[in-house]
């Protein structure tokens, strides 16, 4: 039998836990297990009992460790929980503070506009082409079909260069037309490509820019007619605006390098200015026929190939679609324009994802 | 190009409205650019009677009227001297609004006296300056009515602006003419009865210059009396904004407008001599109708007598022989000028008249006769006079253009469907005569007023193998073309069916080649990293361009649009940086800017550059100490753009001869092996910080991305996992200061390169422990075992390696 003052004194060190921290229950610990523990004791006298009574106070012994032993550690683990419960408390951060900063960056609309253009573009066969900013007068104008004393030339006010290209005068292209010519000098049709770029043209004032952004369009193949014209030019400004029912209106105009020319209007309001709503047309880009002389200016002959060509501004269609006011701002780069018009970083244009 | 609606159905016999009729003008080419019915402005306006005009009892020179408008009297005052009673006069009723003050009217009390209206001027009317006193009407005009019906006001205006190819909508008949083809109504004939006149003209043409001129008619009209111009002309050119002059130039100016005729007529009592010549410049001035002078060289058409220059041929008539209220004896010019000739002399002397714009876009040459006739009978009529023979020079020139249609490719080229016999039909209405018709096409005549079809071939060609055969193609092609866009235009694009392109393949190939694509991520890399996007000029002040290395004359343009816009950049930095110094004028610092541009170094080199500038420095925070932007970011902004380029960094080397625009200490290029400059970055000079306003500090970079090479498309070579792991062992050499780190870098790598995965410099340390002169920098080696891990003598062996190389290529010892 155990003796009642073992179960008296152990109850008292039980009782005696729930107050104790980590030292006071090796303490315990130790005055009951330990090498000189009353426990230890008692469990080493048993050898000396007779079979019978050993284990009748060995069962008694081993109940006494067992709940100290359960009884500690849940003292233990009670103490761990307060600990950590006020190490927490003492790491403690006022998280409505803001985070580390991290500067914003953005993609500008013209880019943007571009990245769209080309992935409406690209998806109906186009291939991208580029050329110099600098032209000669040739490529800029007498391929196109509009001699030195044209009314048209006058019309482009044109920025020349202190400088000559292979004997003729270097001037900025006034329009990106002039790839046009350099990729069919180069490229027998079918040919379907895109050119966006800068352009300048000798003007300055809330709608006009010196410089400014063109995607020329041009496709030359066998059978190409002015009905693929317009559902080329209805398709894209249905994808770009994002209105499969925008209105769209073709009508007879001139440039000397297509024939016949159009200009296309959007449906949109001129009060609000929202697209493809609203009575009122908006006039949005020039197209035609390429012009039979241009093709053959290029080695073309226009017996065998035809197609059809299209300008589009950049900067006016960005504007339309994101409802930016001001032409100048485009390239003033005023950094809280730039935040606030700018494109996200990594949501470049994709179809998938929608333009 | 002006015209009212009632001068357009002089022309046209039409149950048209105004907006079936202005529909169609943009529709077929002639785009509306405005309509304005001034009738609707003045609908308040009524003509009405003075029947009293007291003095005004308390002001002198104020008086008090009694008015009758045609509802009773009602009581005005009126400030106008020419005010009496019994004059008929237009009357604003109270709520009237008066355009040429901008007010409305209401009724008041001026000085004690009521005042239910006012009488007013043609200036308060908006319909001229004229304000010495309100609107005189004749006593026939009738009381209550409406001013702006009786006085023709109601016919509204319409503008369009004519395309530089359509001379011949240069006038109400062309654009009649083109209204009646689109089915808009019938043209009405023009056919004036031939007058031949008696006796010589009093001038003669002396014709010295017939390139300029081929052919020119006139004929002098004698015992006129000129003076103001009746009513319904008057009213004619006031309508489309011209100011009446006299009888004679107001007739000229109708037929250039109604005919798209330019005339001219001079007072021949003013001519020095019997003879009129046409002939070239030799320098001379002479004062034109527009009242400025006027000095002709040897490429300009003069008109000239014996005593002068007396007109700029076709483009503006001379003071000194204008006609005016004495003027009895006229002759009158109807010629026919060279089109580029005019355009070019209008161009140089920068004189833009009516006549200019017809004779330089082609007026109908073979219409000289009859229109000369017109004018004469016109001039007759509302003049008087007796008119002379017509005296000539030169012959009618030839006009037999031609022009052939198949009518498949009304499908075939215009998408369009439309039966053989409209599309003839429409020829014919703009005037085309059939010359030969089958089942497959038609061969038509071309009118002579249409200067744009079936031109002469105008070609330019390069200097390529097809030329021959494609500029035959053109030959052919380009009349039928014309005619093609003819019975395209008129029938309304609207109606050709849209067809999408076809695709060569569901999936479309990449629309950019691998090298274009590159510049949308090098965007994207840079504006992830926290930079603003920007699209700044291409040209800039040549002195700034000069900050950023050079500025060639060549580079230099000759009109540009303002001095600070003159000169090609030599670098998209150039403009970055102004644009980032106006950020910071503005008081906004912290940020970075790119662009990915043109940089222009010759008229025939252009290449593309990414680059960039960072401002002032992080931004404030509580968690992290805000810290200015240094060298390293724009190190780092460069590296990370060739990184995603897919330039291996470890071929990227750096050496220290950035352009003068860096500050020399802080500033370096990147290298691609000895020759291929891929980049450079640094802090900018102080210099040009200060010489922009740039805040001082300011970090850049610039990314010459033609330089870097697309990147090989190959699979990457096999990746093999160790399962056993790195060992790190840290090294500290001192080495002399003018080592470069990356030298060390590099010889630890190359110790042993099999094993070596990574080298780290963690820190430079230079002060007290290191001698004058030299410096320690600290590295972390990272050894990676593949099959087995190292054993210690293998990692003494690894360790020893490292220190002999550093020693060997750059110095550097172990230090203690």
């Amino acid at each position: 039998m155990v003796a009642e003052d073992l179960e008296m004194s152990l109850a008292a060190s039980l009782a005696a836990m729930a107050s104790l921290d980590a030292a006071g229950l090796e303490d315990v610990r130790l005055q009951w297990l330990g090498k000189a523990g009353i426990l230890t004791g008692r469990l080493k006298a048993l050898g000396a009992m007779t079979p019978e009574a050993r284990k009748a106070e060995g069962a008694a012994l081993n109940d006494c460790k067992e709940r100290l032993n359960q009884a500690l550690s849940a003292r233990r683990a009670a103490l761990d929980e307060e600990a950590l419960a006020a190490r927490l408390e003492r790491e403690r951060i006022d998280v409505t503070a803001p985070a580390r900063p991290e500067p914003v960056g953005a993609i500008h609309p013209i880019s943007r506009t571009l990245e769209e253009i080309t992935a409406i573009f690209g998806a109906m066969g186009f291939t991208v082409k580029e050329g110099p900013d600098i032209e000669d007068d040739w490529h800029a104008f007498g391929a196109l079909n509009i001699p030195g004393h044209h009314p048209a030339r006058a019309m482009m006010d044109t920025f020349y260069l202190n400088a000559s290209l292979g004997n003729r005068p270097a001037l900025l292209r006034p329009h990106t037309s002039s790839v046009q010519v350099r990729t069919m000098l180069t490229q027998a049709p079918p040919i379907r490509i895109i050119v966006p770029g800068r352009t300048y043209r000798s003007d300055h004032d809330a709608t006009h820019s010196p410089m400014f952004h063109q995607t020329e369009g041009l496709v030359i193949g066998r059978d190409i007619t002015l009905g693929h014209l317009k559902g080329c030019l209805i398709d894209f400004l249905r994808m770009f605006f994002g209105n499969p029912a925008l209105p769209v209106r073709f009508r007879a105009s001139y440039f000397p390098f297509t024939e016949p020319s159009m200009e296309v209007d959007i449906g949109w309001n001129r009060k609000t200015g929202e697209i493809g709503k609203g009575g009122d047309w908006l006039e949005i880009l020039g197209s035609g026929m390429v012009h039979p002389n241009v093709l053959a200016n290029c080695g073309i002959d226009p017996r065998e190939f035809q197609g059809f060509a299209f300008g589009v501004g950049i900067e006016r269609i960005t504007m339309l679609k994101h409802g930016i006011a001001d032409l100048r701002l485009f390239y003033e780069s005023d950094v809280r324009w730039l935040r606030h018009y700018g494109a996200a970083p990594l949501s470049p244009a994709m179809l998938h994802e929608g333009v | 190009m002006k015209f009212t609606l009632s001068w357009l159905k002089t022309w046209l016999e039409t149950g048209a409205s105004l907006g079936q009729i202005t529909e169609t003008l943009s529709a077929i080419g002639l785009e509306v650019e405005a309509v304005t019915d001034r009738g609707a402005a003045l609908a308040a306006f009524v003509i009405a009677e003075v029947v009293e005009a007291l003095p005004h009892p308390n002001a002198d020179r104020l008086r008090a009227c009694t008015v009758n408008a045609g509802g009773g009297h009602v009581s005005v005052v009126c400030g106008a001297p020419n005010a009496r009673a019994g004059m008929r006069a237009v009357f604003a009723p109270p709520g009237a609004y008066i355009p040429g003050s901008g007010i409305t009217l209401k009724t008041g009390e001026i000085r004690g006296v009521k005042s239910e209206g006012m009488l007013v001027s043609f200036r308060e009317l908006g319909l001229g300056d004229e304000h010495d006193g309100i609107i005189e009407l004749p006593n026939d005009a009738p009381i209550g009515t409406a001013y702006a019906a009786w006085a023709g006001l109601d016919d509204p205006v319409i503008e369009v602006s004519v395309t530089p190819n359509r001379g011949d909508a240069l006038s109400v008949r062309g654009i009649a003419r083109d209204l009646a083809a689109a089915g808009l109504g019938t043209l009405r004939g023009f056919a004036p009865p031939p007058i031949t006149g008696e006796g010589a003209a009093s001038v003669v043409w002396d014709n010295q210059f017939e390139a300029a001129c081929p052919w020119v008619l006139g004929r002098s009209i004698s015992g006129v009396k000129n003076g103001p111009s009746p009513e319904w002309l008057k009213t004619r050119l006031e309508s489309v904004g011209l100011r009446p002059i006299n009888a004679l130039a107001d007739i000229t100016n109708f037929f250039t407008l109604d005919l798209g005729r330019p005339l001219h007529v001079f007072d021949a009592s003013k001519i020095t001599g019997n003879l009129l010549y046409l002939r070239a410049g030799q320098g001379e001035s002479f004062m034109g109708l527009h009242g400025k002078p006027v000095t002709v060289g040897a490429e300009d058409c003069v008109i000239a007598d014996a005593a002068g220059v007396q007109s700029l041929a076709g483009i503006m008539g001379g003071e000194a022989t204008g006609t005016d209220d004495e003027t009895t004896e006229v002759f009158i010019e109807c010629a026919l000028f060279d089109r580029v000739r005019i355009a070019q002399t209008g161009q140089r002397l920068g004189i833009f008249s009516d006549a200019r714009q017809r004779f330089e876009r082609g007026i109908d040459s073979q219409l000289l006769p009859a229109a000369l006739d017109a004018a004469t009978a016109m001039i007759m009529e509302v003049c008087g006079g007796r008119p002379s023979l017509v005296t000539k020079a030169g012959a009618r020139p030839d006009w037999r253009r031609m022009a052939r249609l198949r009518f498949d490719r009304i499908a075939s080229f215009g998408g369009a469907e439309m039966s053989a016999d409209d599309a003839v039909a429409s020829l014919e209405m703009l005037g085309f005569t059939v010359q030969a018709r089958d089942a497959q096409s038609v061969r038509v005549a071309v009118p002579s007023w249409r200067n744009d079809i079936a031109q002469p071939p105008a070609l330019d060609q390069a200097d390529v193998p097809n030329a021959a055969i494609a500029a035959a193609g053109a030959a052919e092609i380009e009349p039928e073309v014309d005619l093609l866009e003819e019975i395209l235009r008129l029938r309304g694009l609207d109606a050709i069916t849209p067809v999408s392109l076809p695709v060569e393949a569901a999936v479309a190939s990449p629309a950019m080649t691998p090298k274009q694509a590159r510049n949308g991520l090098a965007r994207r890399v840079l504006a992830a990293r926290g930079m603003l996007e920007c699209v700044t000029f291409s040209f800039l002040d040549h002195n700034v361009s000069g900050l950023f290395g050079d500025a060639p004359e060549s580079l230099r343009l000759a009109n540009p649009i303002a001095a600070d816009l003159d000169q090609m950049r030599p670098t998209p930095l150039a403009t970055l940086a102004l644009a980032a110094a106006r950020n910071a004028a503005r008081g906004l610092g912290d940020f970075g800017l790119f662009e990915v541009g043109p940089a222009y170094t010759g008229a025939a080199a252009q290449a593309l550059v990414a680059a960039g500038l960072r401002v002032g420095g992080t931004a404030l925070s509580a968690i992290t100490a805000p810290r200015r932007y240094d060298v390293w970011d724009a190190k780092a902004d460069a590296l990370a753009v060739l990184a995603a380029l897919g330039m291996p960094l470890e071929a990227v080397t750096t050496s220290l001869d950035a352009g003068a625009y860096y500050h020399p200490g802080q500033s370096g290029v990147l290298r691609q092996g000895p020759k291929t400059v891929l980049a450079a970055f640094g802090t900018l000079h102080p210099k040009l910080c200060a010489r922009l306003d740039l805040p001082g500090g300011s970090v850049a970079f610039e990314i010459f991305l033609d330089a870097v090479a697309a990147p090989k498309r190959r699979g990457k070579a096999p990746l093999v996992l160790s399962p056993l792991q790195p060992i790190r062992r840290d090294f500290a050499f001192l080495v002399d200061k003018s080592v470069a780190a990356e030298s060390l870098l590099r010889a630890a790598r190359g110790a042993a390169r099999q094993v070596i995965s990574e080298v780290v410099l963690f820190d430079r340390y230079e002060g007290a422990g290191v001698p004058e002169g030299q410096v320690s920098l600290a590295i972390a080696v990272t050894l990676q075992p593949m099959e087995k891990s190292f054993s210690d003598a293998e990692i003494e062996g690894f360790s020893a390696k490292i220190v002999a190389d550093v020693a060997k290529k750059t110095g550097g010892v172990l230090r203690g």
